[in-house]
């Protein structure tokens, strides 16, 4: 089985349905942790608490709950999502988001006061001193952003309910490695379970490198 | 002519009041010191005038501009703010290069590309940090950070530039190069400066008035020579022999 083409489309289904969930996550969870990080406001507490609670949501809930709002009856089955991998994307974007908005506001948080000050005193907008602190805090949040990757690619409890692990279509490389265990294919098992590990690598290391670059690269800017 | 004038000021962040100031006007194009002991609210002044603080109550005339301090915020608050300059006692340098350091409070405004270029180049070189233009900010030695903080205070050509203890993790060398730049700025620009220090003599050596302010009260404003040679209050006596307990 490993690097037929079918292996190559779970592989790539797999990378295509984390990665859209990351964006969401990304997109949400960035400036919203960041917002959280920076100020303060009523109710902000309890916020934090859901916020940390939610980070360690089983994803197996969470498939159950998509399944629910997306089944025939459910408030949005007229989609027609579920078995398709826009569910998964759907199940994988509420399974990361919490944990990026949880770690940017830690990251955010993790600057000093002073920081905050100089930005505001430079004549920063709101909006300009959210950016400049996630600019600021951007490993921390990057670290944050590959946690989630990692917990995206690997779980299975939400992928397989609100997917279904049919063959071509919603089968992604955890649930391929479940089908694989029951038909006694331990081989093939450990082997995609390699192909995962290894993407994993090669991701986390593209972030780090990213990370580098983009330092020189500002050195380099206006020397 | 006054450039600032504060009535009625009074921050109290809870039960205690940590700033209280009946009235203050400050004239145009002259430097400020500001000393007291520790804890005695100096800090805290600055930050209400560079809007950072927010008092319970208080009105601030800068420039002609009367301002609700309470009730000031959005783009009322930034329009007065981006009129200032302010640099903290440890600087902070982004992790960016020194020029993007220095061209960060231009960028805020939308300045043009070439602008910044001239501004913050002009800046460094008044500095002595021309040559460090690309390094990487957090790569500099304290002397030089802080060199760099009031490289990006003064790239902005504030009406007025607040210093909070600039000086004070400082050897001497930096110092000297940090008041005689910040001569220059006053001399080429007629900028306003407050500066809070803890160094009575470098109070003598930059500022032409001193302001005594001890638990959170203003308790004497002077022109420097009088208010050495001749303090009034028997606080401030106390406090320039060395003899305050704090």
């Amino acid at each position: 089985m490993p690097f037929s083409q079918d292996v190559i489309s779970v592989i790539l289904l797999s990378l295509q349905v984390s990665t859209v969930a990351i964006v969401i996550g990304v997109l949400i969870g960035i400036p919203f942790g960041s917002f959280l990080g920076l100020y303060a406001f009523p109710g902000k507490r309890l916020l934090t608490v859901v916020i940390y609670t939610l980070m360690g949501l089983p994803p197996v809930l969470i498939g159950v709950i998509v399944y629910l709002l997306l089944s025939k009856h459910g408030p949005l089955g007229s989609l027609q999502w579920l078995f398709t991998p826009q569910a998964m994307m759907v199940a994988q974007s509420i399974l990361v988001t919490p944990i990026i908005i949880g770690l940017s506001m830690s990251a955010v948080q993790a600057k000093e006061q002073t920081y905050l000050e100089t930005i505001r005193s430079l004549g920063a907008t709101p909006a300009q001193t959210i950016w400049t602190i996630i600019k600021e805090s951007r490993k921390g949040i990057w670290a944050g952003v590959a946690t989630a990757y990692g917990r995206a690619i690997s779980e299975v409890g939400a992928v397989m309910l609100v997917g279904g692990n049919i063959e071509g279509h919603t089968r992604v490389m955890t649930t391929a490695i479940i089908l694989e265990t029951r038909m006694g294919n331990f081989d093939a098992a450990l082997q995609l379970g390699a192909v995962l590990l290894i993407i994993s690598f090669i991701l986390n290391n593209l972030l780090v490198m990213g990370i580098l670059a983009d330092f020189r690269s500002r050195r380099r800017k206006e020397s | 002519m006054p450039d600032l004038q504060l009535q009625n000021i009074l921050v109290k962040p809870g039960t205690k009041e940590i700033l209280k100031l009946e009235q203050l006007t400050l004239m145009e194009s002259q430097i400020y010191a500001i000393v007291g002991p520790s804890g005695s609210g100096k800090s805290t002044f600055l930050k209400v005038i560079n809007l950072l603080m927010k008092p319970v109550q208080g009105k601030m005339n800068f420039f002609g501009q009367e301002l609700s301090l309470p009730h000031l915020s959005g783009s009322g608050r930034l329009l007065v703010q981006r009129e200032m300059a302010f640099v903290a006692q440890k600087p902070v340098m982004f992790q960016t290069t020194v020029f993007e350091n220095v061209a960060m409070g231009l960028r805020y405004r939308g300045i043009d590309r070439l602008t910044i270029r001239k501004r913050v180049n002009e800046a460094l070189e008044q500095v002595g940090l021309l040559g460090s233009a690309g390094q990487a900010a957090h790569t500099l030695s304290g002397g030089e950070a802080q060199r760099v903080a009031l490289a990006r205070a003064l790239v902005l050509k504030p009406k007025l530039l607040l210093l909070d203890e600039p000086t004070s993790n400082l050897d001497p060398k930096n110092v000297s190069i940090f008041e005689q730049v910040t001569r220059n700025i006053h001399q080429t620009f007629q900028t306003t400066i407050l500066i809070v220090t803890h160094h009575l003599h470098q109070a003598r050596r930059l500022a032409s008035h001193c302001l005594f302010i001890h638990e959170g009260k203003l308790v004497e404003m002077a022109d420097t020579d009088s208010f050495f040679q001749t303090p009034k209050t028997e606080d401030l006596k106390a406090f320039l022999s060395g003899q305050m307990v704090y």
